[in-house]
């Protein structure tokens, strides 16, 4: 696959929240962060997990489905935007849709909001802010051929099971390889990975 | 679709509860990118400013630099909010006694004042009694002109910076051991070896972006060691972390060299060719078998042997400190251990052997190094060295005996301060309120001062004692050189002017030296190039030489390590490749004995105090606490304890030493030992850590034992308020009221997601 993605590996996190503070800085959502930055494991590690959107390929985007007034735009190469400032209604359906739990719901402007992987950067070939300040590449930008370069010894991971449901992502989750995917955050499918 | 990042107060609009304002600014029309660095931690990351057609800082963007890569920390994505912050200082503040607020005047009645000062304190107890307290978080223009204006201008003995609180112990251990005080190697060379030591440095916190580094070299199949009585988020994937107790760094070091001797595996030729003490050496370390390290270390002797093993048979290794093992009573003693351990087995001075301090402020190399510390001079020399001596009298055109000879340490001034030794007072760039220890006795010493003139660029917790507030820039608006923990000179540029009346540091201190008359035409700079000019020629032939630079050269690359003595010499990124620093080439071993703290736990006080940093702030929070995004990753201090203490998360726990206590919400954490607390420091009275941390010293580095002091925990009633930090006369302080339910989830602050 040579298409560019984001590829998370928590395992490398080190909750910094550098991601965080980036993200607060697009000119799209100036002060407000799309990134949900967890301590998974409070009390017993200093463990963290960054979760962006995933830019689910199959099924389509499940929050721009359930979308009352198709307010999520959805581009050619399949990057799921925020909602329409114009058409949302506040609803909370795509909140409830995702499986991944990414958008974000202003209870007081009555708007959602989600990461759109920075469109307003990558559409003018700069990275996306969080993945160029990540100080650890626990959030890398860039083809699985220069991941695998820089990093030997994992692999990508785009098919998640919630269930009987199975959902394919643009973007990444990395895993060592070799490593049982039953412990992939979200679940995990046997199915061979569609990026070999 | 488009929209514009708010030029006005950082941040601010985001969490009022109102229609958010930044999202109808619009965007500034024209934009250009100014080249820069970090102006926070050692690592010195480049960055592009974000600058407006009318001049404004507004925004970053990553750049891609050999010594970041386009990776910034939470501190330095949101820096550059510092540059028009509302609570910016914009006009000299004064006030006739301490019971009065201070009001803004001119700066010619703010001279006046403070030249006038200077000269009764001077003509009624002498000269010495007037005191210079520096920083390094200033340009080394800036520090190279404190140590000269104190000197030169004032012929004051008292001058010192606030390195003393940060990595002096490393300084004077790298001194003795190799002749010269700094980092071995470029940080690139740790992507050449085979295994890495990490000791007392929370780097995934302190030094974010530095991980990149030690976990390229885990890519590469390196072995990474840890060792901290915390399992911090970079020991917490290591492959050997060892969990020692606080103060006891020098008994486990000694102890893996003690196991690396026995196995035969030190290098024998490396010794025998470049190392003078081997011998003593050998004697001491046999005294400390892994049981009995064990021991006094509370950790399991079979680890100590892993350790040992590990690095013994690594065909190259590195070893990497920081203040973990340097704020201590023994602070140099521990750095001389670790050094004892790279030197015995031969792993320094070749790409992926070597060994360095990972400095803790933004100059902190630059700072100590051109005559700002009390005992030296410009280019790394010594005050009581005649030959140091002449050239510097030569340079500066004054005689030897117009120059002070050594004076004391940033912690014992403030102490003499106390006891009436010392009645005038001129701080920049630094807040001893918050970072020196046992704060109530630092307060006792400031509010002790006849005189207190402090310059800054934001209102500190010790600018509100001062009589005289000076308003200086903050670092994006001048330019200047730093130097960043592998000894790599970088340089600032400026991307806007100062906010009203506020005006460079090394003006301010030039006009202050005109007015003062003595000396007057040696303090003429007309800008930080001609202050570098002189530098340059006061460094020459010295350790750290800069001669060689010029601010084009440094431009051109990627920085420049000293020592650089010529134009056409390419620095040097390596140091000891063929010899040590020592008149002979040879390194120095030391037979260290291991020491108790200055205050070892009893009955009464059974627990051991440690403090350090956490990752959204930096030092005594001056600048990082007034930036909206780091306030709401960490609002408020905290105390950790381990689950077996028997408290939950968010029990107000009191904490009790010797000199003073505090409640803090509990964050239990398996992640810390038992018999070990931790707080970290960046807040004010009533939540300072340092209420409760020791004031000793180390003899040899006078760095303060801020890393171990006893302790007792017991239930707390109500939790101590973290206040916001002061404004100037007028000003807004920062609104905490909806952070008070906002506990850390986790050392590094809270979660943003659910739960």
């Amino acid at each position: 696959m040579t298409k560019k993605a984001l590829f998370i590996d928590p395992g490398r996190c080190i909750g910094c929240q550098a991601c965080v503070a980036a993200c607060r800085e697009c000119d799209s959502h100036p002060g407000k962060s799309m990134i949900h930055l967890d301590y998974p494991d409070p009390g017993n590690s200093t463990a963290a997990a960054p979760t962006v959107c995933m830019h689910c390929s199959d099924p389509v985007a499940p929050c721009a489905q359930v979308c009352p007034t198709d307010a999520i735009p959805i581009d050619e190469q399949g990057i799921v935007g925020s909602a329409s400032e114009e058409l949302c209604i506040g609803c909370g359906n795509c909140v409830h849709a995702c499986p991944f739990g990414v958008p974000k719901l202003d209870l007081v402007e009555m708007l959602q909001s989600k990461c759109d992987m920075c469109y307003d950067r990558t559409s003018q070939g700069k990275l996306p802010m969080c993945a160029s300040v990540c100080p650890t590449d626990a959030l890398f930008f860039g083809t699985q051929a220069e991941l695998m370069q820089k990093r030997p010894g994992v692999q990508a991971v785009d098919i998640f099971g919630f269930g009987d449901e199975t959902v394919r992502t643009n973007n990444a989750m990395v895993a060592p390889a070799g490593k049982n995917l039953d412990r992939i955050p979200g679940g995990y499918s046997r199915e061979p990975d569609s990026r070999e | 679709m488009r929209r514009a990042l708010p030029v006005m107060a950082p941040g601010i609009g985001s969490f009022r509860k109102e229609r958010s304002r930044a999202r109808t600014k619009p965007r500034p029309r024209e934009e250009r990118l100014v080249e820069t660095h970090c102006c926070y931690c050692g690592v010195q990351c480049g960055m592009y400013l974000r600058v407006s057609g009318d001049g404004k800082v507004f925004g970053v963007e990553p750049r891609d630099h050999d010594i970041n890569k386009m990776k910034l920390c939470p501190k330095g994505v949101t820096a550059y909010q510092q540059v028009n912050h509302t609570d910016r200082l914009t006009t000299p503040l004064m006030r006739d006694r301490r019971d009065q607020p201070l009001r803004p005047v001119s700066w010619d009645a703010a001279f006046d004042r403070v030249v006038s000062e200077i000269q009764t304190i001077q003509a009624k107890y002498g000269a010495d009694a007037f005191a210079v307290y520096s920083g390094s978080s200033l340009t080394t223009e800036k520090c190279y002109l404190m140590g000269k204006f104190a000197r030169v201008a004032l012929g004051t003995k008292h001058v010192d910076y606030n390195g003393r609180l940060c990595m002096v112990s490393a300084a004077g251990a790298n001194k003795k051991a190799f002749g010269v005080d700094r980092a071995a190697n470029p940080w690139s060379d740790m992507l050449e070896t085979d295994v890495i030591m990490l000791l007392g440095a929370n780097v995934g916190e302190c030094f974010p972006v530095a991980t990149q580094y030690f976990w390229g070299a885990r890519d590469r199949g390196a072995k990474l060691i840890t060792v901290d009585p915390r399992e911090t988020p970079i020991a917490r994937t290591a492959d050997i972390h060892v969990p020692l107790r606080p103060g006891t760094d020098a008994a486990f070091c000694n102890a893996v060299l003690h196991v690396i001797e026995r196995e035969g595996l030190v290098d024998e030729e490396f010794i025998a060719a470049r190392t003078i003490g081997w011998g003593q050496l050998r004697e001491k370390v046999r005294e400390y078998p892994p049981e009995r390290a064990g021991k006094i270390c509370g950790v399991d002797p079979a680890l100590i042997e892993q350790v040992a093993l590990t690095w013994g048979r690594a065909d190259k290794a590195m070893a990497f400190h920081a203040r973990g093992i340097e704020h201590h009573t023994q602070g140099v003693n521990n750095c001389l251990t670790v050094i004892n351990l790279v030197l015995a087995t031969g792993q320094i001075g070749r790409p992926g052997k070597g060994y360095g301090t990972i400095t803790g402020q933004g100059n902190g190399q630059g700072g100590r190094e051109h005559g700002q510390k009390s005992d030296q001079l410009p280019g790394q020399r010594m005050i009581e060295d005649p030959e140091a001596r002449a050239h510097i009298c030569r340079a500066w055109g004054i005689t030897d005996e117009e120059l002070p000879h050594k004076g004391t340490s940033a912690v014992e001034m403030v102490h003499q301060a106390e006891r009436g030794e010392i009645a005038g007072w001129l701080g920049i760039c630094n807040n001893p309120l918050v970072s020196m220890p046992n704060t109530d006795r630092i307060a006792r010493g400031y509010d002790s001062l006849e005189f207190h003139c402090q310059i800054d660029f934001f209102l500190s917790e010790t600018c509100v004692r001062a009589d005289v507030v000076l308003p200086s820039t903050c670092w994006a608006e001048d330019e200047g050189v730093s130097t960043n923990a592998e000894g790599r000179v970088i340089k600032y540029n400026k991307a806007a002017e100062p906010p009203g009346e506020a005006k460079p540091d090394w003006w301010i201190v030039c006009e202050i030296a005109r007015r003062l008359g003595r000396h007057a035409d040696k303090f003429g700079f007309g800008s930080a190039r001609e202050i570098f000019e002189e530098l340059r020629v006061a460094s020459a032939g010295g350790l750290a030489d800069y001669s060689g630079m010029t601010y084009e050269r440094i431009e051109q690359s990627g920085g420049i390590f000293w020592p650089c003595p010529s134009e056409d010499h390419p620095g040097t990124p390596r140091l000891f490749e063929q010899s040590f620093a020592h008149p002979d080439g040879l390194a120095r071993f030391h037979a260290i004995d291991w020491q108790h703290p200055a205050e070892e736990v009893d009955d009464e006080f059974p627990l051991r105090l440690t403090t350090g940093r956490t990752v959204a702030h930096y030092l005594s929070g001056n600048q990082t606490r007034r930036i909206d995004a780091l306030v709401q990753q960490t609002p408020s201090p905290w105390i950790e304890v381990h689950p077996d203490l028997g408290y939950s998360n968010g029990d107000p726990v009191r904490i009790v030493s010797r000199r003073g206590s505090a409640t803090y919400p509990a964050l239990v954490v398996a992640s810390i030992r038992r018999d070990t607390v931790f707080i970290p420091y960046h807040w004010a009275t009533p939540v300072a850590a340092n209420l409760m941390t020791v004031d000793a010293l180390d003899p040899t580095s006078l760095i303060p034992e801020f890393k171990v002091c006893a302790c007792r925990i017991e239930p707390g009633v109500a939790m101590d308020e973290t206040m916001p930090p002061p404004v100037p006369p007028g000003g807004q302080s920062y609104d905490f009221s909806r952070m008070t339910d906002r506990q850390p989830s986790a050392p590094q602050g809270r979660g943003t997601g659910r739960g």
